[in-house]
């Protein structure tokens, strides 16, 4: 079973995970913020990995990323920074997963980096432009080949039947985007529940996440009642933004999300 | 190996794909279903010559151009795109996408622009089909190309600048694609190019490849053959190159020469020579070649010529440069520019910037008495004249 399989196991309800970009806001943030996110409630913890053209994102994540790369962040820093993160009592049972896009890996060289990212501690990967044809025909196996987790994101407009295929193809959970929208916009949580309940419905092998634009205790709570758990990311970028103590930040941000 | 038909999975040999958010799959996924059988539709087919017959104004001439035929002693045809309404051939592919998008039931059109061409096309076709029309372009190219942001307003397009990244195309074109992610079913999205996920660029290519079925029937009317011995183009996205070579793609006794924008030189960091400095992998939905940092971070390239300002190619100039079957030359901004006065005193025509970089080869090309050349005069120069107004007044001309 692996880490992310056990989190789930164990918290079947609520499951917190937040997204923060790597190299922001400063360059070597990464694990003062894995930190602080790990003690004040967050149950696994998505690193952005900057690209200088994300498609999907918004403008908060966008200027983040841009903040990120101007300050030297890359992938051979970042698999640094997080070279002992596992040591780390705090981050010891911490899901870890890696989002970002196709471009910047490949240039990496995929496998090594899929080998760079489980030797870290790595659990999971979320490439959003990375299509399931060529998961199946080419890097699946590779994904697989080191342990990793690969997931899978479906959407409002995704048909039944794609979202069963990317649910079978996905390992840890599936993340569910609540809307048809980059990162960081409104939602609709009327509109959300009903395309939530036929999720559940359809009995799919993984855990739901609920992600894009999850930002405070209402939308959190509201997204959580028909998933396992959600997911937020502008909105914490947006209180890293302001500079203060990180981790004051965070306990901050976090404190009446979760409710205690 | 063919070079005209992408695979199922839009790939012209290792290059292309639809790399795209789940959230653009099913606005990818419908059109990859739907484009080939309505374009094979008699009434779009009629729809589509009509327009381009009598609203474009094709046939466009294949000219005999002697005077630079005699300078370059060789024979030299020039295929003049640039009588297109709108001034350029970036018109040709938005006829067919906005008869496409009617068909697919989309009400509101989007696209992207670098120095306006594409913009300017869209909107006037908007216009014509009484279509709701943004387009997004970077905020540098907004204060560059003023003209063209007057045409497109007075044409009832609503333009937004792109202020995220270099704010130049390659940015315009991610904040159309976000667009498009926030709005999955009433918009359609007309890429200017053969870039983007597949099948963009197999669609763009079919609605320019009128240009090169044109060119066969004109050049075998004049030399009794439809086949020359040279095609060239000029190449950014690649869409003019991708129309006329369209129909030579599989006749490998025609040379198809592509033009790449080199900038200060293609070594001086100031280049949008992709083929030359590109690396492969993903920008916009498609594997290619791209301009990157070792990290895989989009450069920004540099061309005068905003149109040729793009750090990517179409994954079918990619396998054409990878394959060998396409020769890949490049023109610096200084010889475009001479070369776009040069043509104007020879022929009496002023070409485009873009353009000029595909005449600025000819004097590399050891070009034989008995060859026949044919080079698309993808579009005119009136977009360009402040900067050729700027050389002339510094009296570099």
């Amino acid at each position: 079973m692996s880490r992310l399989q056990k989190i789930f196991e164990l918290k079947k309800q609520n499951v917190l995970n937040v997204y923060f970009t790597a190299g922001y806001p400063a360059l070597n943030d990464t694990l003062t913020i894995m930190e602080s996110l790990a003690s004040n409630g967050a149950d696994i913890i998505e690193i952005g990995m900057p690209y200088s053209d994300p498609l999907a994102d918004g403008p908060v994540i966008q200027e983040s990323s841009s903040k990120a790369l101007l300050n030297g962040m890359n992938m051979k820093l970042l698999f640094k920074q997080l070279a002992d993160c596992r040591k780390n009592v705090l981050l010891a049972n911490t899901g870890i997963v890696l989002m970002g896009y196709m471009n910047p890996v490949m240039q990496y060289g995929f496998e090594q980096f899929c080998a760079d990212a489980a030797s870290v501690g790595v659990d999971g990967l979320i490439l959003p432009d990375l299509p399931e044809f060529e998961f199946e025909h080419e890097y699946g196996a590779i994904i697989r080949k080191y342990g990793l987790n690969f997931i899978f994101l479906v959407t409002p407009e995704t048909s039944s039947e794609r979202i069963k295929h990317l649910d079978q193809l996905s390992e840890g959970f599936l993340y569910a985007v609540s809307a048809s929208a980059t990162t960081g916009g409104a939602t609709n949580f009327e509109m959300v529940e009903k395309y939530l309940l036929r999720l559940q419905s359809m009995k799919l092998k993984n855990p739901l996440m609920v992600g894009f634009g999850i930002k405070d205790k209402e939308s959190f709570d509201a997204a959580c009642k028909n998933a396992n758990g959600a997911i937020i990311g502008s909105a914490y970028i947006k209180e890293l933004g302001k500079m203060n103590d990180i981790a004051l930040t965070t306990q901050q941000f976090l404190k009446p999300i979760i409710g205690n | 190996m063919n070079y005209q038909n992408p695979t199922e999975q839009g790939y012209y040999g290792q290059f292309g794909g639809a790399y795209i958010p789940e959230m653009l799959h099913g606005n990818v996924a419908e059109l990859h279903q739907q484009y080939l059988s309505i374009m094979k539709e008699p009434t779009f087919i009629k729809e589509f010559k009509l327009l381009l017959k009598d609203y474009v104004g094709r046939p466009t001439p294949l000219f005999y151009a002697e005077r630079l035929s005699a300078e370059f002693n060789t024979n030299i045809y020039l295929k003049r795109e640039d009588l297109c309404h709108t001034g350029a051939h970036k018109i040709n592919n938005t006829i067919g996408q906005i008869l496409l998008a009617r068909r697919l039931g989309k009400t509101r059109i989007i696209a992207e622009t670098g120095a306006g061409q594409h913009g300017v096309a869209t909107a006037t076709v908007c216009a014509l089909k009484g279509m709701e029309c943004i387009v997004y372009m970077g905020e540098k190219d907004i204060e560059r190309q003023a003209p063209n942001v007057a045409r497109m307003k007075m044409l009832g397009a609503k333009v937004i600048p792109a202020t995220s990244g270099s704010k130049t195309l390659k940015d315009a074109t991610n904040e159309a694609i976000r667009d498009w992610i926030n709005h999955p079913n009433d918009t359609h999205y007309i890429i200017g190019s053969v870039v983007g996920p597949h099948p963009y660029p197999d669609m763009v290519a079919r609605f320019q490849s009128i240009i090169s079925e044109e060119i066969r029937i004109q050049l075998n009317a004049k030399t009794g053959s439809e086949l020359p011995t040279h095609v060239i183009a000029c190449v950014g996205g690649g869409s003019n190159a991708a129309g006329a070579f369209y129909h030579y793609l599989n006749e490998p006794t025609v040379q198809l020469v592509a033009v790449e924008a080199a900038g200060h030189g293609v070594n001086s960091g100031m280049s949008a020579a992709t083929t030359q400095l590109g690396k492969p992998g993903i920008l916009h939905g498609s594997k290619s070649l791209v301009m990157q940092t070792e990290d895989g971070q989009v450069v920004e390239p540099h061309s005068i010529s905003a149109g040729l300002d793009y750090p990517g190619v179409g994954p079918l100039h990619a396998n054409l440069f990878q394959s060998g079957r396409g020769v890949f030359l490049s023109a610096t901004d200084d010889e475009a520019m001479e070369a776009a006065f040069h043509v104007s005193k020879t022929e009496g025509i002023i070409p485009a910037l873009e353009t000029a970089h595909a005449f600025a080869v000819l004097g590399k090309m050891n070009l034989k008495p008995s060859d026949v050349v044919v080079i698309c005069l993808s579009g005119r120069g009136d977009k360009d004249l402040s900067t050729y107004m700027m050389a002339m007044n510094e009296g570099l001309y």
